[in-house]
């Protein structure tokens, strides 16, 4: 088998890279959903007219594959209601007035000797998966077969144009991810630790390689969407496969995500959970396109203002990068936990044409990282065949959208591996 | 931010389009139409327009009168009427070319569903069926610079000169294309040139004009005849480069590819040493393009995270 996968090459437009990281104030109510992660909602803690503290828990976890969500400011409970969230489902969401106060709970004290003190801390402080995906950070730390996972990769590919956030993470706070690394690797006895980096950010990769030591390996990757898929990074830099079915402990590693890591370090050392993300807001419709470090729950559109509104005229408001991010219909969905990137692009950037017969060209099968087949599942599912589609794994899609992106007749490609991946699991 | 549109991701695509990949198709067949025109003077200039204005205007009229969207603009019908052109000799009557184009356009493409839906080649079939009905007049095949309307007598191509043991032309005029034959065909070095051009911008994937072509120089080789002039001659190499590979009627993974080229080898040669026709390729081509749905179930890709079936598990 190859050494490396299949990946596509994709115009970056990083024009973020080298701003440094805004702070933004309170400025309006936040919107907290209780569904910021994969898994199962939080329960809201508290009803309107309650005063609130920054950091204090408004969303208890009352299942294993959750985490719990805390008030990103001091202020009142003006609303709890359901309503749609990010990830598309209607869940309960607590609105808080901020009181301009920004008055914290008292730091939790955590004593760290073990994993499960590190796994206890971690699901205190709400951690999960920044990167984009939201696995709860705890339970990826706890893997049942601990004694087998012998690697730790820390993943800062970035591989989606436009996003700089885990960059700016490494420039930022580089010290915070070391200490990160260090105590994962005590703590999970665990043997290799690799940072991987693509090779478009020479910077990150000078300031991580002077941290490294004989602490981690920074691994430099070639700048290919997308390198930074779990999957896809774990084959590169360790030549794993992690099969259908499988977690990536079932081949030994741990992924985490850069920054993850570095929250979950200043988690512990300040004692305070995760309030903030830092959010690259960007695309040719944003006025001055800027890192931004905002409270978790404030509106989109009050982010954009925050970095001088809209200019040209947009066409898609996107949560995340223009490869696999979730378009808005407005702006007053609030950013979560994982969100990394809030994208405004012009029609000449995003536009998305309409479909034209297939030509079988086969662009998409040899660009599918996963040796999918795309146009056989379009095919099998529009003749309903599923049984076809499970032959050919479609279930292994990742939904990179490699194969949309390179197919001449536009068709949408990934758009049908996720109806037929519903199908087959509605039949099951 | 009124009007925000809402889609599936990704919303970012490749530049890459139909009509820009039949249009780097017609781009890299210019150099062998302009020598063949050069070569075959007004005739070939002139069934080479009825042949692609034919086939433009075949598929714009069923449209219509089916009351279809508009398809001639991803000029997939422009590259078949023009391939179709090149595949016939200068002095066709032009109403044959005009016929067959209507049968491509309309028998073999739209009557099967338009583009992409076809199971054969619409360019060969065309020609095979003109060829079959009007076989004298369309092997009348001319030597380059000979006004076909004074000297009408034909020259003897090269497969026939092969097939009757006669003397060849050195290598390196039929390099060139100074011989008898069809349009498109006759000259090595400007379909070279224009299989390197759709290599280079990744048009096509070499597998299946590699294999092709190799597999009958080795087999014809095999069978004690000159490898070389067998790959030079008849139409091979505008049917390895440009017909074969066609995206429609050719299998999707390169394995099925590599496959698809060996069968067309075979046949070809096949058909050229032990048939009683001289060509082989338009042939060989189309009965591949047949199993070609055979062939892309028997090499479907397995993915490298796939579970390992039974069988590859008791293996390891």
């Amino acid at each position: 088998m190859a050494l490396h996968l299949k990946t596509v090459n994709v115009r970056h437009h990083k024009l973020t890279a080298e701003k440094e990281t805004v702070i933004m104030p309170y400025s309006c109510n936040l919107v907290i959903p209780m569904l910021q992660h994969i898994g199962r909602p939080c329960v809201p803690t508290v009803k309107v007219g309650d005063s609130v503290l920054k950091g204090q828990i408004i969303g208890e976890a009352t299942e294993f594959m959750s985490a719990p969500i805390h008030a990103s400011t001091s202020g009142k409970v003006v609303s709890v209601r359901d309503m749609l969230c990010p990830s598309g489902v209607y869940t309960p969401h607590i609105e808080i007035a901020p009181d301009k106060e920004d008055k914290s709970i008292e730091p939790l004290s955590f004593k760290i000797d073990s994993l499960s003190d590190l796994v206890d801390a971690t699901r205190q402080l709400g951690m999960v998966g920044l990167g984009g995906a939201g696995f709860p950070t705890s339970i990826k730390l706890n893997p049942k077969n601990i004694d087998e996972v012998d690697t730790l990769i820390v993943n800062a590919t970035e591989c989606e144009p436009f996003i700089t956030s885990d960059y700016r993470e490494m420039l930022e706070n580089a010290e915070d991810i070391k200490e990160g690394i260090e105590l994962l690797k005590k703590l999970m006895n665990i043997k290799n630790a690799y940072i991987g980096i693509e090779d478009n950010k020479p910077k990150a990769i000078e300031i991580m390689k002077k941290l490294s030591g004989d602490i981690f390996e920074v691994k430099t990757l070639k700048s290919r969407y997308p390198q930074g898929a779990e999957k896809v990074i774990i084959y590169h830099l360790t030549g794993r496969k992690v099969l259908e079915g499988q977690l990536p402990a079932d081949v030994g590693v741990v992924v985490i995500n850069v920054t993850s890591l570095g929250s979950l370090v200043r988690g512990l050392k300040t004692g305070l959970p995760l309030t903030h993300k830092r959010v690259t807001v960007s695309g040719d419709c944003v006025k001055e396109p800027q890192n931004v470090y905002a409270p978790i729950g404030t509106p989109i559109d009050k982010i954009i203002e925050f970095c001088g509104g809209v200019v040209n005229e947009p066409e898609k408001l996107i949560m995340g990068g223009p490869m696999m991010g979730v378009t808005m219909c407005h702006g007053s969905m609030p950013i979560i936990k994982n969100t990394n990137a809030v994208l405004l692009l012009s029609k000449k950037l995003a536009d998305t044409p309409e479909p034209t017969a297939c030509i079988r060209c086969s662009k998409c099968v040899s660009a599918c990282p996963f040796n999918l087949m795309p146009t056989v599942f379009e095919h099998a599912y529009h003749d309903g065949d599923l049984e076809a589609l499970e032959k050919h794994k479609v279930m292994l899609c990742m939904e990179c959208g490699c194969c949309s992106f390179v197919c001449p007749a536009k068709r949408p490609l990934v758009q049908t591996n996720r109806l037929a991946k519903a199908a087959l699991r509605e039949k099951k | 931010m009124d009007n925000l549109t809402v889609t599936s991701s990704p919303h970012f695509r490749s530049n890459n389009s139909t009509s820009k990949i039949m249009l780097y198709v017609i781009l890299a067949l210019l150099p062998t139409t302009v020598v063949g025109c050069v070569y075959f003077g007004i005739n070939a200039v002139l069934v080479v327009l009825t042949g692609v204005v034919f086939a433009v205007l075949s598929e714009y009229i069923y449209e219509k009168i089916m009351k279809q969207p508009i398809t001639v603009g991803d000029l997939s019908a422009a590259v078949t009427g023009l391939l179709l052109a090149l595949n016939l000799p200068s002095t066709t009557p032009l109403w044959m070319v005009a016929l067959a184009s209507a049968i491509s356009i309309i028998v073999v493409k739209q009557l099967f569903g338009g583009i992409g839906c076809n199971f054969a080649n619409p360019a060969l079939v065309g020609r095979i069926v003109i060829t079959l009905c009007f076989t004298s007049e369309t092997s009348k095949f001319i030597e380059p610079f000979v006004n076909a309307n004074v000297d009408a007598t034909a020259g003897a191509t090269l497969l026939n000169s092969i097939a009757a043991n006669e003397k060849l032309p050195e290598l390196w005029r039929v390099f060139l294309g100074l011989h008898a034959g069809c349009i498109g065909e006759v000259c090595s070095l400007a379909l070279i040139v224009g299989g390197v051009f759709l290599v280079v911008t990744r048009v096509i994937n070499p597998a299946i004009p590699l294999s092709y072509i190799l597999t009958t120089y080795l087999f014809t080789t095999a069978l004690g005849y000159d490898g070389l002039y067998g790959i030079l001659s008849g139409g091979l190499l505008l049917g390895a480069i440009f017909m074969a590979t066609d995206y429609v009627t050719s299998p999707l993974t390169v394995k099925g590819k590599i496959i698809f080229g060996i069968g067309c080898g075979v046949i070809t040669t096949v058909i050229r040493i032990f048939g009683s026709n001289a060509e082989g390729v338009s042939y060989a081509i189309v009965f591949m393009n047949v199993l070609t749905p055979l062939i892309d179930n028997l090499t479907a890709k397995k993915s490298p995270f796939a579970k390992p079936n039974k069988k590859e598990a008791k293996a390891k």
